[in-house]
């Protein structure tokens, strides 16, 4: 193909006309950052709301393990307020957490940036996406102080217990949580399909879809399975309403609750089990795969190295993607199903080990040899690579059906999870908030405090988690709130849960130096430069930091290589900017002092 | 669940395809002066269009799953279908020709005929009130005959069905009266052809989901269905 030209080429190739899109120019303080139509602006709302909602998912982790630790010293923890705080902790985390900061945060800010564009092609859609967003936290909040106060059926919210009188929340807390659901669907929804058109419709020239960074490609795969996948959850919400409400009987089957037998009849719990894993499955990708893409990037640029197989990696991240959606069961194993289905679920589940074993495999031979940089965000890099491998090994022995049965329900799940989708993808959050920080403000993090950040997150994580297998093998049981008086779990098991709660309350003090960090930074923190991390993607070359509006000033960038250049041979500079011709590499004029704005 | 898969396999297959055109031949390590600018195709394909099939296969598997559900319910032995009103028949009739008269509708924007347009609107919006007033009907009848949403388990989906495929029709008008406002309110035509055209494809979505819906509320042939002729009203 003649367009294929050599690096040593010459000729020059002028920029031609890219199709401008208007921008809305905002005029007030309040139209530029309250209802802004930013992608950054919008961005920074989503980061901001997820870590607030967050925090208060984080003291209801430390209720839970006050509890555990000691059981009943606390006046203020009892049985019903304790399965509260584990439903909202697991419930605020996934969603309202991980999949708002990840796609609604760094899909916002980063896809427009590293794409090259000047934002989203929709931003008053993408505006209405973070108040609907918003509106579903508030919601969320708001069932904590409704009578009878937040749903405690577990995460999971399974029928018939879910809508039961008896369970904590059964009338106005489930009723804000599934409402708050289905407005949270709608607002990603929205947002879902400013990403995805954005990234098909809105590239720079002359970056291709292989040059896009891995960070989008994860991004932009993990929302194509939101949308696809969110559906199941607001189906299996609005029916859940219905048998509420209306007294239908989708979920809920002939049952006596307090010796009264009630009017549902011939409802399928199963029913919903399937829907909601349907969701369920899908949604442990949304949250990992913009964090493969995050660290993939993190990894490539602090090792200054290209990263290992990228079109492999591209491919496993859709590999994964679509496997995602044919192992739902293997939660179910416990409900009972037909031997072959547990056999079929059971292979698809450990078929998913292929294409992420590739993903981490490339991470590791990235590494290799690489020119690594210790700086903290490459920390946390590494932190995931070790906490994602670990999860994912426990997944094997939970993916088989015969060991899952005397697993299933105990310590041991809960390890697994929190591992492989709470711990793991966080460490790629402040792996990526260390990252992109100081394009975001202008300054960087100070230094020692993430170096500490890291340290207590990365060993205490262990601390809490490790144990917790051995409980899981115990037969220590998940969601009681306490064990007392039960002959086969020994006085050991208590000990150590005092360790755990020990060193899960000292993991979230450490958070409070991260926030302090965040802030604190944001007023004295050292001043970053326009390219602080000599990286290659489009947002490092933008002419202001933070960027302004419009992101690229009066230009857009014309991309004439992919998103890995670094150490590349007889080249003086240890990277190469996707924006740089190879024609300026080629003559030598290539230095980045005289690219990157002081 | 087996229909949403067949629907979420041809979705993986679209999307497979797609991907192999981007990375067959391509070696993404190769800087290039040239700029490759992408398809003139690509290039001029809006992307409120883009964004209308993003929603539609959204939409899609919501109604696949809803189906799903259905599927797996029907087989409990408790299943009792209810009446076929015969009203659904009319109902199905004049949604194909809202659907029709929205692409007339369509074809009159592209040649620019603003009065067409308008006559095209005027048509479609009143056939689509009439296909809900006729749904509605429908829901009055069943209910004069004892059938409510909480009665059986082929009621409630039943009005479930329906009513999530009325929501989706009502969600269409809006975007209507956006169309209409631009044809009365002598909007740009090229403003007011996109409006129209995107119109025009949701418009044959719903009715190509009501057809689905259709069939699985009445044809006897997937087993039992929610609605048999074999029930009288």
């Amino acid at each position: 193909m003649s367009s294929h030209v050599a690096h040593d080429a010459t000729d020059y190739a002028p920029p031609a006309e890219v199709g401008e899109m208007e921008l809305y120019h905002p005029k007030t303080f309040i139209g530029k950052y309250i209802w802004s139509q930013d992608a950054k602006v919008i961005a920074i709302q989503y980061a901001i709301t997820a870590i607030g909602i967050g925090l208060v998912a984080l003291v209801l982790s430390w209720l839970m393990r006050l509890q555990l630790a000691w059981p009943n010293e606390f006046s203020f923890i009892n049985p019903s307020n304790y399965l509260q705080f584990v439903s909202m902790h697991g419930m605020i985390m996934v969603i309202y957490l991980l999949t708002a900061l990840f796609l609604g945060g760094f899909g916002n800010y980063l896809i427009p940036l590293m794409v090259g564009a000047r934002d989203m092609v929709f931003p008053y859609v993408n505006m209405l996406s973070f108040w609907v967003y918003l509106f579903a936290v508030l919601l969320l909040v708001a069932s904590f102080f409704v009578p009878g106060g937040p749903t405690g059926a577990g995460w999971t919210l399974y029928p018939p217990q879910v809508i039961l009188e008896g369970t904590p929340g059964a009338t106005w807390g489930i009723i804000l949580m599934m409402l708050s659901l289905i407005v949270f669907i709608i607002g990603f929804t929205m947002g879902g399909l400013n990403y995805v058109v954005t990234v098909l419709q809105a590239r720079a020239r002359g970056m291709t879809m292989m040059r896009l960074p891995l960070t989008i490609w994860g991004i932009f795969m993990a929302t194509i399975l939101a949308l696809l996948a969110f559906p199941a959850l607001f189906v299996s919400a609005i029916m859940m309403l219905l048998d509420l409400l209306l007294g239908t009987s989708f979920f809920m089957p002939a049952i006596i609750s307090r010796g009264q037998e009630l009017d549902y009849v011939g409802g399928s719990p199963i029913l919903f089990q399937h829907l909601f894993w349907f969701f369920g499955h899908p949604e442990v990708y949304i949250v990992a795969l913009p964090a493969f893409g995050i660290v993939s990037d993190l990894i490539s640029v602090h090792a200054r190295k290209n990263i290992f197989g990228y079109r492999m990696m591209v491919w496993a991240i859709l590999i994964i993607g679509g496997l995602s959606f044919i192992v739902w069961a293997h939660h179910m194993y416990v409900s009972g199903m037909n031997p072959y289905f547990g056999f079929f679920f059971a292979t698809t589940t450990l078929i998913i080990a292929i294409p992420t074993a590739i993903k981490v495999y490339n991470w590791v031979l990235t590494l290799w040899r690489g020119n690594i940089h210790l700086t903290v965000p490459m920390l946390f890099a590494i932190g995931f690579i070790f906490t994602f491998v670990n999860g994912g090994l426990t997944g094997l022995f939970l993916g088989n059906v015969t060991i899952d049965l005397p697993l299933s329900d105990t310590m041991f799940v809960v390890a697994h999870f929190h591992m492989v989708m709470a711990i793991a993808p966080i460490m790629v959050v402040f792996g990526a908030i260390y990252h992109w920080y100081p394009k975001i403000t202008g300054r960087m993090l100070n230094d020692t405090l993430g170096q500490i950040h890291f340290w207590i997150t990365f060993v205490g994580s262990y601390a809490i988690y490790y144990p917790m297998h051995y409980l899981g093998f115990m037969g220590v049981p998940r969601r009681y709130y306490a064990i007392q008086g039960t002959s086969f779990i020994p006085e050991s098991a208590h000990t150590l849960n005092v360790a755990i709660t020990v060193a899960a309350l000292v993991v979230g003090a450490a958070q409070i130096l991260f926030l302090y960090n965040l802030v604190a930074s944001y007023f004295r923190g050292r001043p970053a430069g326009g390219n602080p991390w000599d990286a290659t993607t489009l947002e490092w070359q933008t002419p202001e930091t933070p960027p302004g509006h419009g992101n690229f000033g009066k230009q857009l960038p014309v991309v004439y290589r992919w998103a890995y250049d670094y150490s590349v041979p007889d080249v003086k500079e240890d990277f190469i900017p996707q924006n740089v011709p190879p024609n300026e590499v080629a003559a030598g004029n290539w230095i980045k002092s005289t690219r990157a704005p002081a | 669940m087996t229909i949403t898969l067949v629907f979420l396999a041809l979705l993986m297959g679209a999307i497979v395809w797609w991907l192999l055109r981007q990375t067959v031949n391509v070696q993404p390590w190769r800087a290039e002066l040239a700029v490759q600018d992408a398809h003139p195709a690509v290039l001029a394909r809006p992307a409120a269009k883009l964004a209308l099939w993003m929603f539609l296969a959204v939409a899609t598997s919501l109604f696949a799953l809803f189906i799903s559900a259905y599927a797996m319910r029907l087989s409990y032995l408790d299943w009792r279908p209810l009446p076929q009103p015969r009203l659904l028949m009319v109902n199905t009739a004049i949604l194909i020709v809202a659907s029709l008269a929205m692409e007339w509708t369509a074809f009159a924007a592209r040649r620019g005929d603003v009065e067409n347009v308008r006559r095209g609107l005027v048509a479609s919006g009143l056939l689509t009130a009439a296909f809900l007033v006729g749904q509605f009907a429908v829901w009055r009848q069943l209910g004069a005959a004892g059938y409510f949403m909480t009665t059986s388990a082929a009621t409630a989906f039943f009005y479930l069905l329906t009513a999530v495929h009325g929501a989706h029709v009502l969600g269409g008008l809006v975007a209507w009266a956006r169309s209409a406002a631009r044809a009365w309110g002598g909007a740009d035509p090229a403003r007011l052809r996109m409006g129209v055209e995107l119109c025009a494809i949701y418009w044959h979505f719903l009715l190509v989901v009501w057809v689905v819906l259709f069939a699985v509320l009445a044809s006897n042939y997937l087993g039992l269905s929610i609605c048999s002729p074999d029930v009288p009203l």
